[in-house]
């Protein structure tokens, strides 16, 4: 096992992470002892081919799915032993999530939706924080408009604002562009880019995209439930060059990913 | 394509078993009103199988016989005639009978014994056979009354009141004397169970002294054939022996002819019950409706799929339709059983006014069966065949698109095709009123539910004022959960309208129900104060007739200036059956009870003279002067009519005889009410205790002022109130059941917007309020509506119906607010189980939920 060496603080991080799935004979084990720190401030991709345990890493550290072995931090707060109204509240408030399906609630406008966790939270929204992340998604003309009314890469945007909009510790995107065409694609990768850069904010980015991870600071391989290798300063070909080495996944692999 | 539908079913047993229960409670309702008056039906038939010898002689009766059977006619026939009878050829025996209605047994501290509607009846003893050749009655214990002064009850009385032989038993009578006293001296069996009624067997010289002045008279004889010879061939031979004015009739044409009185008063009660189930069945119709077009819309894509797979559209149409045969089918069987239990309750809820069915068997007819099948899965199958015919008109290229959209009618021409039932309903409405009796009721019935249908179908438009308002209370209130709710209240109109339809229509008849009774009671109110002069009345609170002695003694009491009796009968006029007419004492009446003529003069009215209330009058064509046939069981009478009444509720009858025709008619004397006025000067509290003292012992009989009057008849308007809506509450019920429905599927359907709200940080409690202020914007829009429609139905038939009763209309604000209230804590319970299984979803599932 490689050992992820951060000296800056880590806004998240795994010790001994284990999720096993299933019991008995049938269990896969998802992830094996994974110990990772995403560090502050930075903006980190996590890569490795289908059933390599990304995903699951992503839902345990977010707060979605519980550790089977382990533990997970966010900040110095270890979600175990977490009730479920604890966990939520701590995603309401310590993170922020952007999925493939952009998962915006359609009866929402799409100012209703990029405040709706801090709503939820019975929050207002700082109206100046509010400004500068709006402008940065580019989404100043369309705050009125549903969902159906927008663009896909439109819709991720406003789903990225949301994740940004209360200042979370650190924010989850799970294959954020997967659904998006190149241009879209650019634009939220860019945006995230920018939220690391000038609000300095953490992100953490599931992809098997090269040139997503392309984006980022560092990248972060897994493959058959355990961090594999990892890579500072990544260009497309490197990530290419690096995912090649790995072992590919023998087809009809556990669906644990 | 069976197979399909089949797995399609099993693989959705939450959303079948839901959709189900629309079925459920209609199918049951019909199910158990059935059961029930086939009941009563068997056990009343078996009272009256064994009831009739095989021939019996009696009073010739004119007219519909209501009056006899009903215990009110009090002639007789000789003594002697029952030897000359025993004799005819044919005949082994002839036995007179003594039978008297309206006797009841006391308890020990003073109360009566059944009594709240079940007769009471007094018979002599004999031991004559019944036409089955059995005893009517066996002794349990103790013996028969022999000598005056001795009485035998049946057993059932004798355990409830708890007397032991040897005991002094406490009776009241309708004969000159209210109230007897007997030495208990034996109980019997009767053959079957009594339904409630109560039997007190006395020596038969004694009720000849007790009811008939000791003059030497039977009610009825009994004839008994001997071996060789049927009912029929001695019912003829013992007619020649018979003097004018007396009749022979077999005991199965007897049997026939009771079987049939009564059969007309239960299918009454029939009519009645199955006006609430088909109330439920329609309600239940929208939930199945709506049910079946959340069902298709979530699975457009896979129905699209089969028509991309070659699936022709009938073929995709007839397997929804399957599903909903299947539905039906269920949805039947177990509301068959339900009626069963709901039987069961309208046994309990019938015992509670004395029609006592316990020792009853519940009857199960196949046409009940039959019917309730019939109904449950027609029901169905018509409710599923328009979102059925969506489902086919899916286009199978939809299978590969996101996001199906299935074909949906326009909104505008929902609401043209609302607004034209709407017109349909108004003008049934209409036609209703101005027709007469059961058509007309029918039509109004019909023309309020087409008007319901109407309104319903414009919901989805109607409704949005509604729920806007409510959004932005919710949003205020609760915020960003409040905003939601609101939200997802508004974004299937169509399922939100049909889902508060349901409800409106229940709440809209409640209120319509309500409106009125609030009505009644004010206008009862004016009505006393504007029309009655009397200062005290004196009435039985079940309506059952009493003694004249009471009216008598009244008369007799100091400060006491005038009492007047009211007595009541159903009769035949000019041909038709009259379920209730009046009698009374013209002149001191007149002073009791404001008439105002249309036509004539009130002061006409005397003896050989009837009044006539206006409507009947118009119905009749009658005025002043003209003649009226009145067939009462003794005969008929020609009598003038001497003056037009404008209809008034206290008489309450539309025609209004002297106590000499109803006399002259062979009825017995009794009476309803007693009318009194007080001398001048005289303490009314102190005459009203000097009363009071006069009636202790007649538990059933009160002396009231106006004001405690007024307060009676109140209560006998609540008291069927609350009768309404216990049976309209199971329309609500399912009401409710649909809204738990739609809030169920929808849950399911928005599966994974509700994973994304737990991720981004939505608590447990909070999802749990979306669902429950989502529930309650539905009860209440459905509660609203229906409080603006019944307010709109209940002013209509006021205006249509002011002059029967209804002329002053009052609207009970207050009620109604607590409806809307009631309906959005009944929203609160309805999104419990959606709102638990929503904060349930494990989030990751449902955030990749497709």
């Amino acid at each position: 096992m490689t050992a992820a060496v951060e000296t800056s603080s880590a806004a998240a991080r795994t010790s001994e992470l284990t999720k096993v799935f299933g019991k008995g004979p049938t269990a896969v084990r998802a992830l094996n002892r994974v110990s990772v720190q995403f560090a502050a401030g930075r903006y980190t991709a996590v890569m490795g081919p289908s059933g390599s345990g990304k995903s699951t890493l992503m839902h345990c550290m977010a707060a979605l799915d519980t550790a089977t072995e382990g533990e997970v931090f966010i900040g110095e707060q270890s979600l175990t032993g977490l009730s479920d109204k604890a966990l939520t509240a701590l995603r309401r408030d310590k993170i922020g999530f952007v999925f493939q399906q952009f998962n915006l609630v359609p009866t929402l406008t799409a100012h209703e939706n990029i405040v709706l966790p801090l709503g939820i939270a019975g929050r207002n929204p700082d109206s100046d924080w509010y400004d500068t992340v709006v402008d940065a998604v580019g989404l100043r003309d369309r705050l009125s408009h549903k969902p159906t009314e927008l663009s896909g890469g439109q819709q991720q945007r406003v789903a990225s604002a949301r994740a940004l909009l209360s200042r979370p510790d650190i924010v989850f995107a799970d294959e954020p562009t997967g659904n998006l065409d190149s241009t879209a694609s650019a634009e939220v990768l860019g945006f995230l880019r920018r939220s690391v850069d000038e609000f300095g904010q953490t992100v953490v980015m599931v992809t098997h995209d090269p040139s997503a991870a392309a984006y980022t600071d560092r990248v972060v391989f897994l493959d058959d439930g355990r961090v594999v290798a990892e890579l500072t300063e990544p260009t497309a070909d490197r990530v290419l060059e690096r995912m090649k080495a790995l072992t590919p996944a023998a087809p009809g692999d556990a669906q644990a990913g | 394509m069976l197979r399909p539908a089949l797995r399609n079913l099993l693989a959705r047993k939450l959303r079948l078993l839901l959709s189900t229960f629309a079925i459920v409670i209609g199918v049951a309702f019909v199910a158990g009103s059935f059961v029930f008056t086939d009941t009563l039906d068997e056990a009343f038939d078996s009272i009256v199988d064994s009831s009739v010898g095989d021939v019996i002689v009696r009073p010739e009766i004119a007219g519909s016989g209501d009056a006899t059977f009903q215990g009110l006619d009090q002639r007789t026939l000789p003594a002697d005639l029952v030897d000359t009878l025993a004799a005819v050829p044919g005949a082994e025996r002839a036995d007179g009978n003594v039978t008297v209605t309206g006797v009841f047994v006391l308890d020990e501290n003073g109360d009566l014994i059944g009594g709240q509607g079940p007769p009471g009846l007094a018979v002599n003893y004999s031991d004559a056979p019944n036409a089955a050749g059995a005893q009517v009655a066996q002794l349990a214990e103790g013996e028969w009354p022999d000598g005056a002064g001795e009485v035998t009850v049946d057993a059932g009385t004798a355990e409830t009141s708890g007397y032991e032989i040897g005991d002094t038993v406490p009776l009241v009578s309708v004969g000159d004397t209210p109230e007897l006293e007997a030495e208990l001296v034996g109980t019997f069996e009767f053959g079957t169970a009594l339904i409630g009624a109560s039997v007190v067997v006395l020596d038969t010289d004694d009720m000849r002294g007790i009811f008939f002045d000791g003059d030497d008279v039977f009610t009825d004889i009994w004839v008994t054939s001997d071996e060789s010879t049927s009912q029929a061939e001695l019912a003829s031979a013992v007619e020649a022996e018979l003097p004018a004015g007396v009749e022979a009739i077999t005991g199965d044409s007897a049997a026939q002819e009771q079987k049939d009185t009564i059969g007309e008063a239960l299918a009454f009660i029939n009519i009645f019950l199955l006006v609430f189930a088909v109330v439920s069945v329609v309600v239940g119709t929208f939930i199945i409706v709506n049910t079946f077009s959340i069902l298709v819309a979530q699975r457009s894509r896979e129905l699209a799929l089969l028509r991309a797979l070659g699936a022709s559209r009938p073929q995709i149409t007839r397997l929804v339709l399957l599903e909903a045969l299947a539905v039906g089918f269920i949805g039947s069987t177990i509301g068959i059983g339900l009626g069963f239990l709901l039987a069961l309750g309208l046994r309990a809820l019938f015992a509670t006014f004395g029609l006592d069915l316990s020792g009853t068997d519940l009857v199960f007819r196949p046409r009940t069966l039959l019917l309730s099948y019939v109904v449950g899965i027609l029901v169905t199958l018509v409710a599923a065949y328009f979102p059925a015919r969506r489902a086919g008109r899916i286009a199978p290229v939809e299978a590969l698109r996101d996001g199906v959209a299935l074909p949906e009618t326009t909104v505008r021409r929902r609401l043209v095709v609302g607004a034209v039932l709407s017109a349909l309903g108004a003008g049934l409405v209409t036609a209703g009123l101005l027709g007469t009796g059961g058509q007309g009721a029918l039509l109004v019935g019909g023309g309020i539910l087409a008007v319901l249908l109407g309104v319903a179908l414009a919901t989805p438009i109607l409704g949005r004022p509604v729920l806007v308002g409510l959004r932005a209370a919710y949003r205020r209130a609760y915020g960003a959960v409040g905003n939601l709710s609101g939200e997802n209240a508004l974004r299937n109109p169509r399922r939100t309208g049909a889902t508060a339809s349901a409800l409106m229509i229940g709440v809209a008849l409640v209120a319509t129900v309500a409106v009125l009774g609030q009505t009644a009671k004010a206008s009862t109110d004016e009505i006393l104060n504007e029309q009655l002069a009397a200062d005290i009345v004196v009435s039985n609170s079940i309506g059952q007739p009493f003694s004249p002695g009471v009216a008598e003694r009244a008369a007799e009491t100091d400060g006491v200036d005038t009492a007047v009796p009211l007595r009541s009968a159903p009769a035949t006029v000019e041909g038709r059956d009259e379920f209730y007419v009046a009698a009374t004492e013209p002149e001191p009446f007149a002073e009791m009870v404001t008439l105002d003529a249309v036509a004539g003069d009130v002061a006409d009215f005397t003896d050989g003279t009837v009044l006539v209330e206006e409507g009947r009058a118009e119905d009749e064509g009658l005025a002043p002067g003209d003649t009226i046939t009145l067939t009462l069981p003794g005969g008929d009478q020609e009598l003038e009519v001497a003056a037009v009444y404008e209809q008034e509720p206290i008489v309450g009858s539309p025609y209004l005889f002297t106590l000499s025709a109803f006399t002259a008619g062979g009825l017995r004397p009794q009476d309803t009410y007693v009318y009194i006025t007080l001398a001048e000067g005289t303490d009314a509290n102190e005459v009203q205790a000097a009363l009071e003292a006069q009636v202790t012992d007649l538990p059933l009989v009160s002396v009231k002022d106006q004001t405690e009057f007024a307060d009676e008849i109140r209560g006998q308007i609540d008291q069927f109130l609350r009768l309404i809506y216990a049976l309209l509450g199971l329309a609500i019920v399912i009401a409710v059941l649909g809204i738990v429905n739609t809030l169920a599927l929808s849950v399911i359907e928005r599966t994974r917007e509700v994973g994304l709200l737990r991720a981004i940080g939505m608590q447990r409690r909070q999802l749990r309020r979306m669902v429950r202020l989502e529930s309650v914007a539905i009860a209440v829009l459905g509660a609203v509506l229906g409080v603006v429609m019944g307010v709109v139905f209940g002013v209509v038939l006021q205006r249509a119906i002011a002059d029967q009763g209804l002329q002053v209309l009052s609207i009970p604000v207050v009620q109604l607010v607590v409806f809307v209230v009631l309906a959005a804590l009944l929203g609160v319970l309805a999104a419990v189980l959606p709102a638990r299984r929503a904060s349930r979803l494990d989030v990751l599932r449902a955030i990749g939920t497709e």
